[in-house]
């Protein structure tokens, strides 16, 4: 036990956790140089494209240390999204210690302070680590200024490393030895593991990643879940190499996986801790949470006729996902859908994405959401996620929302337009930190409705880019709210409803009905679009009708050109959704959710 | 293979004195080219006569197919005579332009069975002319047409142009009103468009001088104005308005409403078949289609070789048929039938909404594009699905 190190690598967005965990794994010579390929612990594609690790991958690296000692370093990858902080939680829960990475030329940023909290709330040691010092930009001293004043750590202990260009590899890896203490614990104890992880195999179910604090655990035990109370027998034990690797039995202070015939992600719960069914431990780990959603829309297949094949995917989707929860929606203008609810909204992006590009469905995404609550006039209370069930309104007596904890940081001269932002996104009883010279950390509380839809973009192009963000939910306040509907040509479209604070339903009736006049194709008719609240227009559009197409001349060397044209037009109607007489594509309802500046 | 006896032959003559800024039909100015060529074609004709071996309707196009010398164009038929059988009857038209018709060409033609002429007069207005760059004067077209009807001609179309830079709708009536004081039994009033040309070297030069900004075509609104103006114009002076861009007289026999409809064209709308012979000529019949290299060297070169001259060829789907029946009939007077309208899921809830909208009508058991309709004649087949 005294030659395992388990640590984290945490970092801001972009910071280049996933370059540094390639160096890692090349330098203790896990992957020949030829088989290399860039972010290997990211093997989704969307992973790989926007540079974030959504699901965390593990891996264990054996390292012989300078003094020929052999240890085996487990490296537990963290996803790198505010959306999916706790199970940030759960992995750093199951190390010792992390390596605190910060750009050289970004600085100090939003999720590195949120993060080194999460890390040192776990107590653990902390590896500031100080990369891309290769590039122009880098200011290695102004950034170890930025360490010592607004973290409070101390600089003289940075390292410093250009993850790409493979400069101070070594000098990480002697400090993991060095620094991080080894796993305490013994394996005499009755089983105690936290489950940081659980990834789905077609073949032989649920793949649950697991840090053993005591106890050991080997194939043929019966194991019980503390929480969540299931029971079952192990398959399997093993190690993360760059692909499972068996071993007899894992023991305290491993970090490793178990099989065990758990046929869906979704029938393990992560934070959950795993016991032996014959000799329990005397309590859970602590720190289990219920996750739950936050952010809620649905989804519905552009065809009328793909709805089972959507519900086929997404069940698909959740065997590998179980933070993702849905029910059955159904819309008049839509057909049948799904309601969904996200951890966040990206975790929602990732989802639409996923659908699309792995499981090949042709999607429509509502306007996302919260999750409302209304005292109705008989005193129950009742919550909301979806507008389709928002409460007859002379029946509600109170309304809340969600309200969330920002925290901004950003240098200095630009809180006067971040102000602005925030106050007209509703914000309230700011504070401001100044942890740097230069820089300012901004606290609103607002209303999580009011970020959820393109605030992040927003906040980035006011800031030039130095905006970093983050947030954490804190409470329900009383609010006021009204139910925005979208009609076209008369027609309720119900997918376009929305709940909406009564201060900002004019300026979103009228933000729906521009975009939707920039989307919608001209048609035959004309198309009337109007925003509603009960029987009251606040806003409307116009799109003419095809004043002109016909083509001057058909003859015999016209045709095939001209229905080879129609044909391609077909196409695109085809990925439209039809409300009434009305032709709608995919991308209108998805520009109602863009800045106003794309 | 079954031997239709009322398809068309076309017979392409890619060769023009000058090519007009507007034109992206395909054609060169090398006249010394046209011997080559008519030998080519003889050998291309040879090679169909079994598959073509009857037509009722002939239609010599260009290019200029008056630009070719009267030896030619007599060799020219006598051997498209000899390797094809012409219906008694047959509609035969030669496109010219007004100046090249002198009496003795008229002689010839009529000699030769040519019955019908298609005029390239485009324009009665000097200014416009220029504009398009044509060779011919106003005048001269005047004095053209007094030669073809003095040579006996009895079915003249004459071509116009309309939806032009800066042209008024006053300004086309004009030329409309003037077009009519010859009593023309056939009118084709072409907007004039600017072929997209995938780029810039493709394009027409006149669409390069609008991509530039020197001039502006008339916005969409006015475009509906200049079409349903030409429309309600000529319907109201008797002409019977068959197609998007085509008007008829009414014919001399009762009965025959379109006596006076270029027969060989319709054969286009509802699908005939036909053989296109020459570069850049499409072919169909009734299944397959296929075109030619639009190059008459390439041309040349593979019929001297003994090859067909086809670039490309398609065979046609039953969804693709059905799609071209709603675009070419919907650009009719004679419409689509309901029979083939309801071969389209909801169809009978489509047709009733377009009548409710006014852009179609049904009659007699066919679903015709009212004039509101044929604005927009394009759009039509896509509100029906497959």
């Amino acid at each position: 036990m005294s030659n395992i190190r388990n640590f984290s690598i945490i970092a801001h967005i972009d910071h280049g956790k996933s370059t540094l965990a390639d160096r890692l794994i090349q330098w203790t010579g896990m992957v020949e140089d030829r088989q290399f390929r860039d972010q290997i612990l990211d093997t989704m594609d969307i992973e790989r494209e926007r540079g974030i690790t959504i699901k965390s991958n593990t891996i264990s690296l054996p390292y012989t240390s300078d003094d020929g000692v052999e240890y085996e370093l487990n490296l537990i990858d963290t996803p790198g999204h505010v959306d999916f902080s706790y199970e940030v939680s759960r992995a750093l829960a199951s190390c010792e210690g992390v390596l605190l990475l910060v750009d050289a030329s970004q600085g100090v940023e939003a999720q590195t302070v949120a993060n080194l909290y999460l890390a040192m709330e776990h107590d653990l040691t902390i590896i500031p680590v100080i990369n891309k010092i290769d590039l122009p930009a880098a200011d290695v001293d102004g950034v170890k200024e930025q360490i010592e004043r607004e973290l409070g750590l101390d600089s003289d202990h940075v390292l410093l490393c250009s993850a790409k260009e493979g400069i101070g590899i070594d000098e990480i890896l002697e400090a993991i030895v060095a620094r991080i203490p080894p796993p305490t614990g013994s394996a005499e104890e009755p089983l105690s593991g936290l489950i940081f992880d659980a990834t789905y195999d077609s073949f032989r179910g649920t793949v649950v990643s697991c840090r053993i604090f005591d106890g050991q655990v080997k194939p043929g035990d019966i194991i019980r879940m503390m929480y969540h109370g299931t029971v079952h027998k192990v398959e399997e034990t093993g190690v993360f190499r760059l692909t499972r690797e068996p071993r007899k039995q894992l023991s305290a202070g491993m970090v490793g996986y178990l099989i065990a015939g758990i046929k869906t992600v979704s029938d393990t719960r992560i934070g959950d801790t795993l016991t032996l069914e014959a000799r329990p431990a005397a309590g859970p780990l602590p720190g289990f949470k219920e996750v739950k959603p936050v952010v809620f829309a649905s989804i519905y297949p552009v065809g009328n006729d793909d709805y089972q094949d959507l519900a086929d995917a997404l069940e698909k989707f959740k065997l590998n996902d179980a933070s993702l929860v849905y029910q059955k929606d159904s819309s008049a203008a839509l057909g049948q859908g799904f309601r969904c609810g996200f951890l966040g909204l990206l975790h929602l992006e990732i989802v639409q994405e996923r659908l699309e590009r792995e499981y090949n469905q042709s999607i429509i995404m509502t306007v996302p959401g919260v999750r409302y609550r209304f005292t109705l006039a008989d005193g129950k209370v009742i919550t909301v996620d979806n507008p389709l069930y928002y409460p007859d309104p002379s029946s509600i007596k109170g309304e809340e929302e969600p309200f969330i904890r920002t925290s901004i940081l950003i240098p200095e001269r630009f809180v006067g337009a971040v102000m602005k932002l925030c106050l007209e996104r509703r914000g309230v009883n700011s504070r401001f930190q100044y942890p740097s010279p230069g820089r300012v950390e901004i606290n609103f509380d607002m209303p999580l409705a009011e970020v959820i839809i393109d605030f992040y973009d927003r906040l980035k192009t006011i800031t030039q880019g130095y905006g970093s963000f983050d947030y954490e939910i804190i409470d329900y306040r009383p609010t006021s709210l009204l139910k925005l509907d979208i009609l076209v040509n008369g027609e309720k479209l119900d997918a376009l409803s929305m709940i909406v604070h009564k201060d900002r339903v004019r300026e979103w009736g009228v933000r729906v009905c521009d975009r939707l006049k920039d989307e919608i194709p001209k048609q035959q008719f004309k198309i009337a679009i109007q925003g509603a609240v009960g029987g009251q227009i606040i806003s409307r559009s116009t799109i003419s009708a095809f004043r002109k197409d016909v083509t001057a001349k058909c003859y015999g060397g016209d045709i095939s050109r001209k229905r080879k044209l129609l044909e391609k037009q077909r196409a695109g109607k085809k990925r439209m959704k039809m409300v009434g007489s009305v032709q709608i594509p995919q991308s209108a309802f998805v520009a109602v959710l863009k800045t106003e500046n794309e | 293979m079954d031997h239709p006896t009322n398809s068309g032959l076309y017979v392409h003559l890619p060769f023009c004195k000058t090519k007009c800024p507007y034109c992206d039909f395909y054609s060169v100015t090398d006249a010394t080219l046209i011997s080559a060529y008519l030998t080519a074609l003889n050998t291309e004709a040879g090679l169909y006569r079994e598959q073509f071996p009857g037509f009722d309707s002939l239609f010599l196009g260009g290019g200029t197919p008056s630009w070719l010398g009267e030896a030619q164009l007599a060799g020219l038929m006598k051997n498209l005579r000899r390797h094809f059988t012409f219906a008694p009857d047959s509609e035969i038209t030669i496109e010219a332009n007004p100046d090249d018709i002198t009496a003795e060409k008229l002689t010839l033609w009529r000699d030769l069975g040519i019955n019908r002429l298609s005029l390239g007069v485009q324009s009665f207005d000097e200014g416009e002319l220029r504009f398009l760059g044509r060779r011919h004067t106003a005048k001269q077209t005047e004095a053209a047409i007094d030669l073809i009807r003095a040579a006996g001609f009895t079915n003249l179309g004459l071509d116009l142009m309309y939806g032009l830079p800066g042209q008024s709708l006053d300004g086309w009536l004009k030329t409309l009103e003037q077009a009519l004081s010859f009593a023309p039994e056939h009118l084709s009033c072409y907007q004039l468009t600017l072929m997209a040309g995938e780029t810039p070297a493709l394009r027409t030069p006149m669409a390069r001088r609008v991509a530039r900004g020197e001039i502006s075509l008339p916005d969409e609104e006015t475009q509906r104005e200049f079409f349903l103006l030409t429309a309600n114009f000529l319907t109201a002076r008797g002409y019977l308005h068959y197609e998007v861009a085509n008007f008829a007289r009414q014919g001399p026999q009762a009965g025959s409403l379109c006596h006076y409809c270029c027969r060989h064209n319709v054969k286009y709308w509802t699908r005939t078949p036909y053989l296109g012979l020459g570069p850049a000529a499409h072919s169909f019949d009734g299944r397959r289609r296929w075109w030619n290299f639009s190059s008459v060297k390439k041309y040349c070169l593979s019929l001297n070789a003994g090859e067909a001259p086809v670039a490309e060829a398609e065979t046609l789907t039953p969804e693709q048929i059905r799609l071209e029946t709603l675009a070419l009939g919907f650009r009719t007077r004679a419409g689509v039938s309901l029979a083939t309208i309801r071969e389209h899921p909801g169809a009978d809830a489509v047709v009733a909404a377009l009548t409710q909208a006014g852009l179609v009508r049904v009659d007699r058991e066919r679903v015709i594009a009212t004039l509101d309709g044929l604005v927009v004649a394009d759009r039509l087949p896509l509100e029906f699905g497959d």
